[in-house]
């Protein structure tokens, strides 16, 4: 029964919190910026107003540009579902690993490809190539940090990276810096962050993400939307559980560990807004083609944590 | 908190990643302040862990290494660095002989190269010193190539600077290293500077650019 309560936490968390994540960089920005900016609730009055308005359909749409929102929405809604937020030990964190997580955020990314050349506007298909591109870079890179924690905790469980991380002393290894470091220029390329994409602008001839979604309206742009806000809270969750797990709670039946896994998470949240705010304030977005050398250089990190690992572990 | 639990092997190896990600961050740079900024920030890391190594050691002279890390490269070096391209007037974006990305792939297959060379060197020895060792080598190899890959003057001089960072980091890694060798180092690298600033001023005067590939052509070596 508590278990179960305790899942139903964690489902509703991430959504619950994504749009005050996402209000908090925003409001953060426009502060930066030497604006007054919308208020921290902003997103969540976003999203109501479109849920009640109206769907504009383009009269060649197909079953797949109406399916897709709902589809993107639940992937990525699953895969924040699995990420251990406060505590470690629910249910459903025990069903899948990291890898079933990146299958899981690839899914959605698939269907919003299709989606956003379905209709067949020039916009909508070139930000779901440039989407791809970025993907096909981003993926591997995603994977080797996977695999280089998974060789330091021998599981790819990501319950289990966070409870070895939280109770056993790995050290300051190379391997984990350069693996983080590598984590959030992925984090960053995948959630259309500003080096890589402008989530602020619409009608631009850069942007990605936005260009995809750019046929979209009423509900279907209000889950496109939140699947974006989650996938940032997603994310920052992850960065937190493996790398930085500190205050999580391995015991559920305590609850007191609960209500300090409940405060550093949001303490956590709080902290990657301001640092995101201020790193998106102070560089300026780079041209598409260098994309590849970042990214890249994302990859050879995560080479790097690899190889590092190997001469820490032949002791 | 069970991850700190051996602060003097943790903080090294930390010092020592950053001295490595900065290496490669130098790669990665093609603006000539923004290169500048990194190399200084490199030798900041760098003297921050030679001052950690003095502590953890207990060995005082390697708080002179430090010291001299600390004023000569982090801040001395740069600022003359600037002075100079402002001085000269110099393009500020940098041409590189091979891609960026390519000289990435390079730099890990040199990273692996300096770590099977260390492995079996170092057997006998705390996984301390080889892991240090293994990333100082790096950082060494990978201002090798840092020279290699640049077309401009002043980034082969950074490149040269940042190769010397790596030969310290190896120095202070490893106990028992005199401090003559290291002051010697210093010495000639801060010659090399003064000499590498004249040539500047001399290729300048007589090609227009510090673009190494027109002296090549000049020679009637280039393509």
């Amino acid at each position: 029964m508590r278990s179960a309560l305790l899942e139903l936490l964690q489902l509703a968390l991430p959504v619950g919190l994504a749009p005050l994540l996402s209000g908090l960089v925003r409001k953060l920005k426009a502060r930066l910026n030497g604006r007054i900016g919308p208020g921290l609730l902003q997103p969540y009055r976003d999203l109501s107003r479109l849920l009640r308005k109206e769907v504009v359909l383009a009269p060649n749409a197909s079953w797949l540009f109406r399916t897709s929102p709902y589809l993107i929405f639940a992937a990525i809604w699953l895969a924040a579902a699995i990420v251990p937020t406060f505590a470690t030990g629910l249910l459903l964190s025990r069903t899948a690993d990291l890898i079933a997580l990146v299958a899981l955020l690839g899914t959605a990314r698939f269907a919003l490809a299709l989606a956003g050349m379905d209709v067949g506007t020039g916009f909508g298909g070139i930000g779901a190539s440039r989407e791809m591109m970025i993907a096909s870079l981003a993926e591997p890179a995603m994977l080797m940090v996977t695999f280089t924690v998974a060789l330091v905790v021998r599981s790819t469980s990501l319950q289990h990276i966070a409870e070895y991380l939280l109770t056993h002393d790995v050290g300051i290894r190379i391997s984990l810096l350069l693996g983080v470091l590598s984590l959030l220029i992925v984090a960053i390329a995948e959630n259309a962050r500003i080096p890589v994409d402008n989530p602020a602008t619409h009608l631009e001839l850069t942007m990605v993400h936005e260009a995809m979604v750019l046929e979209y309206s009423g509900r279907h742009l209000a889950l496109i939307e939140g699947a974006a806000m989650v996938k940032l809270l997603l994310y920052v969750s992850l960065v937190a559980a493996i790398f930085f797990p500190w205050g999580l709670a391995t015991d559920i039946d305590d609850a007191r560990a609960l209500a300090v896994g409940l405060g550093s998470y949001v303490l956590k949240l709080a902290l990657a807004g301001v640092a995101l705010a201020f790193l998106e304030t102070s560089i300026a977005k780079m041209r598409v083609f260098r994309l590849a050398e970042l990214l890249g250089g994302a990859l050879l990190l995560g080479l790097l944590a690899a190889i590092f690992l190997y001469v820490s572990q032949e002791l | 908190m069970p991850i700190f639990a051996n602060p003097a092997y943790d903080t090294a190896h930390l010092l020592d990643t950053f001295v490595l990600v900065l290496s490669f961050a130098l790669l990665y740079q093609r603006r000539l302040f923004a290169m500048i900024t990194l190399y200084a920030w490199q030798a900041f890391f760098l003297a921050a862990a030679a001052a950690w190594q003095a502590y953890a050691q207990d060995a005082p002279h390697l708080y002179i290494t430090a010291a001299i890390a600390l004023v000569f490269k982090a801040i001395v070096i740069p600022l003359a660095l600037h002075r100079i391209i402002i001085y000269l007037d110099i393009h500020r974006s940098i041409e590189t002989a091979l891609g960026i990305g390519p000289t990435m792939a390079v730099g890990v297959g040199l990273v692996a190269l300096s770590i099977l060379l260390v492995l079996p060197v170092t057997a006998a020895s705390g996984a301390l010193t080889r892991e240090s060792l293994a990333a100082a080598l790096s950082v060494v190899l990978l201002g090798l190539l840092m020279m290699i890959t640049r077309r401009n003057a002043v980034s082969q001089v950074v490149g040269f600077m940042s190769l010397e960072n790596g030969l310290i980091l190896a120095a202070v890694g490893v106990k028992g290293m005199p401090l003559v060798v290291e002051l010697s180092v210093a010495f000639s690298v801060m010659v090399a500077f003064i000499i590498f600033g004249v040539f500047f001023f001399h290729i300048r005067e007589r090609f227009d650019t510090l673009d190494v590939h027109d002296m090549e052509q000049f020679r009637g070596e280039g393509r």
